[in-house]
C-alpha cells in the first residue's frame, strides 16, 4: 500500500538491471571478441557503406506526429472524465455526457479539417487530383 | 483505493509487515516471479510461434531439441548468450547500448499492474490503466533510439516506421481504454476485473452493444503496438533486412526479441483484464467457490488469466501467418480514417448507454445470473463482427489471389 509508485521504479531498475546483467556481464564473459574492421562496418547488403544514415527524412512523419499529439492530449484529458463518469452520471444525469460530447465535437471539427486538408493520407493528393476524384487510399499507388 | 485489495507482497507477508520487510518483498517479487515469468513467456511463445507457423505451413518446425523441440528456445538463448556483441563503427555507442534497456525496461515495468490473480499483482495503482497507456510508449522510444543509433539506413527506416505506427495506434488504443474506464468508473486493474464477476455475460466484452467494437479495435491496435503482422512494417524482413535491430547481435538482439514477446503477453493480458473477465472463469458458482479460498482463488485465477492470455497470443500468431503485411499508407488509412472514428463513436455511445441504461448491462459488482439487454445485444454484435469480418477477409483473399483455393480442398 505505502509505496505504490516505488514499486514501479523498482520494476524499471530491475528491467534495466536484467539487460545490463545479460549484455554487459554474462555475454561479455561468454562471447568471443575477435576484432576485424570488416565486421564492424555498417550493414548495407554487402555493398560498401555509402555515407551516413543520419539524414533528413520524410516531412510526412512530422505531420503524423502533429496529428497524434492533438489526439493523444485528447485521450489524456478523457481519462479523468472516464474515471469519474459513473459518479458524475449518478449525481447529475446527462451533464457529464453532454460535456464530453461538446469536447469531442470541437475536436471533431479539427479532425474533419485535417481530413479535408488531406494530411491523414500518406500520399497527399494535389489540388488537381482533389477536384477530380475523392481523396483516398487508392491514390497512394499512383503517387508512389 | 480500498484497503481490502491486496498485492502480492501483502498476500505473502501480511499487511502489517514492517517497512524493510515490505521493501525486500517488493524487490524479491520483481526479481523472482516477474523476471522468471518474463523469461518463461519468451521461451514458451517463441517455441509456440515456431510450431504454429510450421503447422500452418504444413511443416513440423523444431523437433530435435527436447520433445517436439520444446527446449529449442533455450538452446537458442544459450547460443545468443555466447555470440559476439558487435557495435558498428558509425554508431552512437551510448544510445546503441541504451536502446535495448529502454525497450526491455518499458515492457518489463508493465508487469507492475498486470494481475495474475485476485491478490497476485505487484502494485494495484489507482491509475493502473493510465499508467499502462503511458509506459507503453517507452518501448517505442527504445525502438526509435535503436534505429537512430545504429546509423544504418535499414534501421532508420524501420525506426521511423515504428514511430509512425506506434504513434498512430496509441489513439484508438487510448480511446478503447477510455471506453472501458467510462463503463467501469475506475482505472484500477483489480477493480476493473472485480466488476466482471458473475456469469460470462458480465464480462465487459458483452457489457453493451458497443463494447465488442471497442475490443476488436483494441485488439487491432495492440497488434500494431507489438509490431506484429499484419503491422510488422518496422521490421519487415523482406524489405528492411530486419528493420530497427539490423545492427544488433548477440544478447542485445535477444533482449529486443524478449521485449517483443513479453509485450505480446502484456497486451493480451490487458485485453483479458479489460474485456474478458480477468481471473474469473465466467461460471458464477465456480468463481464464488474459488473466492472463498484465497489460495485456490489465486492459483486457479492465475491459471485462468494465463490460459486466456495465451489464447489471445495464439490468435496473434495465427493472424501473423495468415495475413499479408499492410503498406504504410494502408496502415495510416486504417488507423486515422477507420479506427479513430470508430473509437470515438464507441466511446460516445457506450457512455450514453452507461448513462441511460446503466443496469441494462450487469450492475457493477452485482451478480447478474441472467443475460441482460446489454449482454444479449453485445453478444449479437460480437458474433456479427467476428463472422462478418471472417467472411469479408475470405472474400478479399479469394478475389485477390490468382490460384483457385478450391483446388486445395479435398
Amino acid at each position: 500500500m505505502d509505496f505504490q509508485y516505488a514499486n514501479v521504479l523498482f520494476g524499471l531498475l530491475f528491467g534495466a538491471g536484467f539487460v545490463v546483467l545479460n549484455v554487459s556481464i554474462v555475454n561479455r564473459i561468454l562471447a568471443p571478441k575477435v576484432i576485424d574492421p570488416e565486421k564492424t562496418t555498417t550493414y548495407e547488403c554487402g555493398e560498401p557503406t555509402i555515407g551516413s544514415a543520419w539524414v533528413r527524412f520524410d516531412m510526412r512523419f512530422y505531420t503524423v506526429a502533429l496529428v497524434f499529439l492533438v489526439f493523444e492530449v485528447e485521450v489524456a484529458l478523457l481519462f479523468p472524465w472516464a474515471a469519474a463518469y459513473d459518479t458524475l452520471t449518478q449525481a447529475g444525469g446527462l451533464f457529464a455526457f453532454v460535456e464530453v460530447l461538446l469536447f469531442l465535437v470541437i475536436l471533431g471539427l479539427g479532425y474533419v479539417y485535417v481530413w479535408r486538408k488531406g494530411d491523414l493520407d500518406w500520399v497527399k493528393a494535389t489540388d488537381a487530383q482533389t477536384s477530380n476524384e475523392t481523396v483516398g487510399v487508392d491514390n497512394a499507388a499512383n503517387g508512389n | 483505493m480500498s484497503m481490502d485489495t491486496k498485492t502480492l507482497v501483502d498476500w505473502v507477508l501480511g499487511s502489517d509487515a514492517g517497512f524493510w520487510w515490505r521493501f525486500a518483498g517488493v524487490a524479491a517479487a520483481w526479481a523472482l516471479p516477474i523476471t522468471l515469468w518474463v523469461s518463461l513467456v519468451g521461451l514458451i511463445s517463441i517455441w509456440l510461434e515456431r510450431k504454429i507457423s510450421a503447422h500452418i505451413q504444413c511443416r513440423l518446425g523444431p523437433m530435435e531439441v527436447g520433445p517436439h523441440g520444446a527446449l529449442q528456445t533455450i538452446a537458442d538463448g544459450v547460443k545468443l548468450l555466447a555470440k559476439e556483441d558487435l557495435i558498428p563503427d558509425g554508431a552512437d555507442r551510448m544510445l546503441f547500448a541504451l536502446a535495448p534497456i529502454l525497450a526491455f525496461a518499458g515492457t518489463f515495468v508493465s508487469f507492475a499492474v498486470i494481475p495474475f490473480g485476485p491478490d497476485l499483482i505487484i502494485t494495484d495503482l489507482d491509475t493502473g490503466l493510465y499508467f499502462l497507456a503511458a509506459i507503453g510508449s517507452l518501448e517505442a522510444i527504445g525502438v526509435i533510439a535503436a534505429g537512430w543509433a545504429s546509423n544504418n539506413k535499414w534501421a532508420l527506416f524501420g525506426s521511423v516506421r515504428a514511430a509512425t505506427q506506434v504513434v498512430c495506434y496509441e489513439i484508438p488504443m487510448g480511446l478503447a481504454f477510455v471506453t472501458v474506464a467510462a463503463v467501469a468508473g475506475t482505472l484500477s486493474m483489480t477493480e476493473i476485473v472485480e466488476q466482471q464477476n458473475g456469469m460470462l455475460w458480465n464480462w465487459y466484452l458483452f457489457r453493451n452493444p458497443f463494447m465488442p467494437l471497442a475490443f476488436i479495435s483494441y485488439y487491432i491496435a495492440s497488434l500494431a503496438e507489438c509490431k506484429r503482422a499484419p503491422f510488422d512494417l518496422p521490421e519487415a524482413e523482406s524489405e528492411l533486412v530486419s528493420g530497427f535491430h539490423t545492427e544488433y547481435s548477440g544478447m542485445r538482439f535477444a533482449i529486443f526479441f524478449l521485449a517483443e514477446y513479453a509485450a505480446m503477453y502484456v497486451v493480451s493480458a490487458l485485453a483479458v483484464v479489460l474485456f474478458l473477465g480477468g481471473w474469473y472463469t465466467g461460471i458464477a458458482p465456480v468463481d464464488k467457490a474459488l473466492a472463498a479460498s484465497p489460495l485456490w482463488g489465486n492459483v486457479v485465477g492465475a491459471l485462468v488469466i494465463i490460459t486466456k492470455s495465451f489464447a489471445l497470443i495464439f490468435v496473434q500468431m495465427w493472424l501473423r501467418w495468415t495475413l499479408p503485411r499492410v503498406r504504410l499508407d494502408q496502415m495510416m488509412h486504417l488507423c486515422l480514417k477507420v479506427m479513430v472514428p470508430i473509437g470515438m463513436f464507441v466511446l460516445v455511445f457506450a457512455a450514453l448507454w452507461q448513462a441511460l441504461l446503466p443496469y441494462a448491462g450487469a450492475l457493477n459488482g452485482r451478480e447478474a445470473l441472467y443475460p441482460t439487454l446489454g449482454s444479449v445485444t453485445g453478444l449479437v454484435v460480437f458474433l456479427v463482427l467476428v463472422i462478418g469480418g471472417w467472411m469479408w477477409v475470405r472474400g478479399v483473399i479469394r478475389a485477390t489471389t490468382s490460384y483457385k483455393t478450391a483446388n486445395y480442398r479435398t
